[in-house]
């Protein structure tokens, strides 16, 4: 049996577009996350959210939805994901700015689907961390159903991987390259990596001053030479103007410190340290830096550098004023990031808020989209999430997910759908049975050849 | 199951007196016994390490400590049916771990000899109120022997509650090379052919060794006392006794049927490990009164086309059709995290699985698999008292564990991540 034939089932039927519709939702425990947590509605009209309050005035012809004893969040965000990208390294070499996410993004990938049912929107999609500086990334919504351009989240700021620590060290070890490496590749240790970002930063500097030199010479109206364009240093140039921002990959706390130095050296600011496990051990100097700090709730041990990893270090970092979230990195934590936050109440005493914040607003604030998603706010996307109990409640389920006022996902609808989904699931395997038969009274294949079909047996 | 299954008992005569003489009351709290309904306001009297009585009201012994546990909750420690707990310090250094050795069978590999009993994982998981753990060796067809033990203790002597809990198989099934993996990429065509031929060829070598552990043993009881012992075949008689379950793993409907034939035909006593696919196989599982271990609730669908949330619904489909379960927190595509035991157990009831039953396969039924249903799993007269005090549900995240008692002993709640945390608070 054949898994691509299968795999159209898994597609949800298409979006419900409510382009200048208007919708209510009614009668939740509205958790707004910036402005308050009430009992009340809210308006929601050509995507955006218009009104959030105890009492709001349905108007006529709005669609409305009675959401009783139900809880609504912000659509939650994940600011590291790897899902929806057919491939997430270029680890042949050790700079590999000049690839990233955006021309590789897969739309029929099932984790969207699945991440949008376990009500997250908004995703900070990565390249993977073989090398110190890798490829460009990618914020994406969860529009299940769109093609790779309507995931993108139109006017996101751009951003690029950094990797610091084991993996980046990793494919200048014998015997463990990431696959594409064929032999040895430098670096090998923490000093070598910081050795290959300064000296690709230091590359990226010069690039710029050749292409300045060559503005002003323009601006003066001198003949001029355009510099050839370096598609590795572009990015880079990038970084360096703040325009660009570095999400690093990092865990102990002597690495972490090495990346603020360099950025401070080449005058920009890292937006965001992904993982930062080690990052409670240095929070006063990530806070003093004015970076992000994006991490697990309570992975831990399963390296080295992971073996100091403490379920408090979001807290800690929280309380000494550093800008936190709560990533994934995995697209099955990706479905419950709003139990992953409790973690933080658990581990450390964070309030609801806090905890809620660490996979809402703060996570957009780290992607710089903070003025369209995050919170419950009027003028904001109305991607909005509904639970059916508590989101931090370890028993609570997804029920509907909005993105653009537009209904995303539903569980009443997606249950509804199963039995049709079944029956043409058995058509198809007893069309594909039909064909293998007839196949099979045909001479041509050999006995040897059919048994090498995966899965035939079954 | 068998529940009247001999007792093998190696350690826990030895492990008594280690419990001490105290006799403690605690008092005032919610008890929730599990194997019958909570009491409010009610007591647990412990002695020498063992639960003395349970009610709402109990008279204060002489000379017994008295614990208040107003407005708290005592349940039963819960017990995660697959770990690495003391095999792995940090899975991805090949010095730290313990878990695996080379070979295809390796009957007489006992867990019980490589657990670390200073592991950091274990201060870690009891904090939340894990008490005992099976401990699985991996690697191979027949992986070893598991070992049930209670998460404290200063040698496995006083740790374990079964060593060995179960001889662990690892079902042979048509196994693709990981493409991942640059020593096994395929490469060629004949790719899932060689799969094939390995899996048929392992399928025999595994009813060979059966079959001459059972010879072994017909010549071992009619040899003299010159007979030559081979460690190997020595370890399988248990097994073949009925007095050792064998936990076989099978993860798809046609393994899991093959190994339910397997267990049929050599009379050894079965657990299912992981089954992902058991629901499918869910009436013949009950009809062989086959318990199952199961994989981590939270993982993504076992295929691309499930619905998103199979992997939660699994468990109340088991439930309702009258399987016996335990939880565990390892397994593929989870995080290995034990301490996260309950919110494995939490994820299924949203999804159809009444809590009760939740609670039971984290408690209860999990002592019931492993044969120790008369020691371990509810607050019942004469079972240890591993007991733990929360001021909520266990199965949330936000309830803290306030104590934990293992053997009766009140254990340290104190861990490396909570060290760490005041440490660099304080800074």
């Amino acid at each position: 049996m054949n898994r691509f034939a299968l795999f159209p089932l898994a597609l949800l039927s298409a979006v419900t577009p409510s382009a200048g519709e208007t919708t209510v939702i009614r009668n939740a425990t509205v958790l707004t996350v910036t402005k308050g947590t009430f009992q009340g509605s809210i308006l929601i009209r050509d995507g955006k959210i218009v009104e959030a309050g105890e009492k709001v005035l349905v108007p006529d012809g709005a669609r409305v939805i009675d959401a009783g004893g139900q809880f609504v969040m912000p659509g939650i965000i994940d600011c590291h994901s790897h899902i929806a990208a057919d491939s997430i390294n270029e680890g042949a070499v050790a700079v590999s700015s000049m690839v990233g996410i955006e021309d590789v993004i897969n739309p029929d990938d099932p984790d969207i689907y699945r991440a949008l049912a376990g009500g997250v929107t908004t995703a900070n999609i990565l390249h993977g961390s073989a090398n110190p500086i890798g490829g460009k990334c990618q914020v994406m919504k969860m529009r299940w159903g769109k093609d790779a351009q309507g995931l993108i989240f139109e006017g996101a700021p751009p951003g690029i991987k950094f990797a610091l620590g084991e993996n980046v060290k990793r494919s200048g070890s014998p015997g463990n390259g990431f696959g594409a490496s064929p032999g040895l590749r430098y670096p090998a240790s923490r000093m070598g990596v910081e050795d290959v970002i300064r000296q690709a930063l230091t590359e990226a500097r010069a690039y710029q001053k050749e292409w300045r030199d060559y503005q002003a010479k323009l601006d003066r109206h001198e003949q001029a030479i355009p510099p050839r364009r370096d598609l590795r240093l572009e990015p880079l140039v990038e970084v360096l103007e703040g325009k660009r921002y570095v999400h690093a990959h990092c865990y102990r706390a002597d690495e972490i410190l090495m990346l603020l130095h360099v950025a401070d050296d080449f005058g920009f600011k890292i937006r965001t340290l992904q993982h930062v496990l080690e990052g409670y051990k240095v929070a006063g100097e990530i806070a003093a830096h004015g970076t992000g700090a994006s991490t697990f709730s309570d992975w831990w041990a399963y390296k080295a550098e992971a073996f100091d990893a403490i379920p408090y270090n979001a807290a800690i970092m929280v309380r000494k004023g550093v800008l936190v979230s709560l990533n994934s990195d995995s697209a099955e934590l990706m479905r419950h990031l709003n139990t992953e936050a409790a973690k933080a109440m658990k581990y450390g005493g964070l309030n609801e808020t806090e905890a809620l914040s660490l996979v809402t607003i703060n996570p957009a604030k780290q992607l710089g989209i903070e003025n369209r998603v995050g919170s419950i706010e009027p003028g904001k996307d109305a991607d909005l999430t509904i639970f059916d109990k508590h989101p931090l409640s370890n028993y609570a389920k997804v029920e509907k997910v909005f993105i653009d006022g537009d209904l995303y996902f539903d569980r009443e609808k997606d249950l509804e759908e199963r039995p049709g989904k079944d029956a043409r699931k058995k058509a198809l395997i007893d069309k594909e049975k039909v064909q293998e038969k007839k196949n099979r009274k045909k001479p041509e294949p050999t006995e040897d050849k059919k048994s090498e079909e995966p899965g035939g047996a079954q | 199951m068998k529940t009247g299954m001999a007792v093998l008992t190696i350690f826990v005569a030895a492990s008594l007196r280690a419990a001490g003489p105290d006799t403690v009351l605690l008092r005032g709290a919610t008890v929730h016994p599990v194997s019958g309904p909570d009491i409010a306001d009610g007591s647990v009297l412990v002695r020498d390490g063992k639960i003395a009585e349970v009610g709402a009201r109990i008279a204060v012994p002489k000379g017994a400590r008295i614990v208040e546990l107003k407005g708290l909750h005592i349940y039963p420690g819960m017990i995660d049916s697959d770990t690495a707990i003391g095999l792995t310090e940090i899975e991805a250094v090949r010095e730290m771990s313990d878990l695996s050795d080379i070979g295809l069978f390796k009957p007489q590999l006992r867990a019980a000899t490589a657990v670390n009993p200073a592991s950091e994982h274990i201060p870690v998981t009891r904090a939340n109120g894990i008490t005992s753990v099976i401990t699985s060796p991996g690697g191979g067809i027949i992986a070893g022997q598991c070992v049930l033990m209670h998460l404290n203790g200063w040698t496995m002597e006083d740790m374990a509650v079964r060593a060995p809990a179960a001889m662990r198989l690892e079902y042979p099934n048509i196994r693709m090379p990981n493409r991942f993996f640059a020593s096994e990429a395929p490469g060629r065509a004949s790719a899932y052919s060689d799969a094939k031929k390995r899996y048929e060829q392992q399928l025999r070598e595994l009813d060979g060794f059966m079959e001459s552990a059972r010879r072994y043993r017909q010549a071992r009881a009619a040899a003299g006392s010159d007979f030559e012992t081979d460690l190997k075949l020595e370890a399988m008689i248990p097994v073949l006794d009925g007095k050792v379950p064998m936990l076989i793993r099978a993860e798809k409907e046609k393994t899991i049927k093959e190994a339910i034939a397997f267990a049929d035909k050599q009379k050894v006593h079965m657990i299912l490990e992981r089954g992902t696919e058991a629901w499918k196989m869910a009436a013949e599982l009950k009809a062989h009164s086959i318990p199952v271990v199961l994989p981590p609730t939270l993982r993504l669908p076992d295929e691309e086309d499930d619905p998103y949330d199979k992997p939660f619904s699994i468990p109340g489909e088991l439930s309702r059709a009258g399987v016996k379960f335990a939880f565990a927190s390892f397994g593929p595509g989870a995080e290995d995290n034990p301490r996260n035991l309950p919110y494995e157990a939490a994820a299924a009831v949203g999804f159809g699985l009444p809590q009760e039953e939740a609670l039971k396969a984290v408690t209860l039924y999990a002592a019931q698999i492993w044969g120790v249903g008369d020691e371990l799993g509810s607050i019942d007269k004469g079972k240890w008292a591993d007991l733990i005090v929360t001021d909520g549900d266990p199965f949330e995240t936000r309830t803290q564990i306030k104590q934990v008692f293992v053997k009766g002993a009140s254990v340290d709640l104190d861990n490396k991540h909570h060290r760490l945390y005041e440490k660099y608070l304080a800074r």
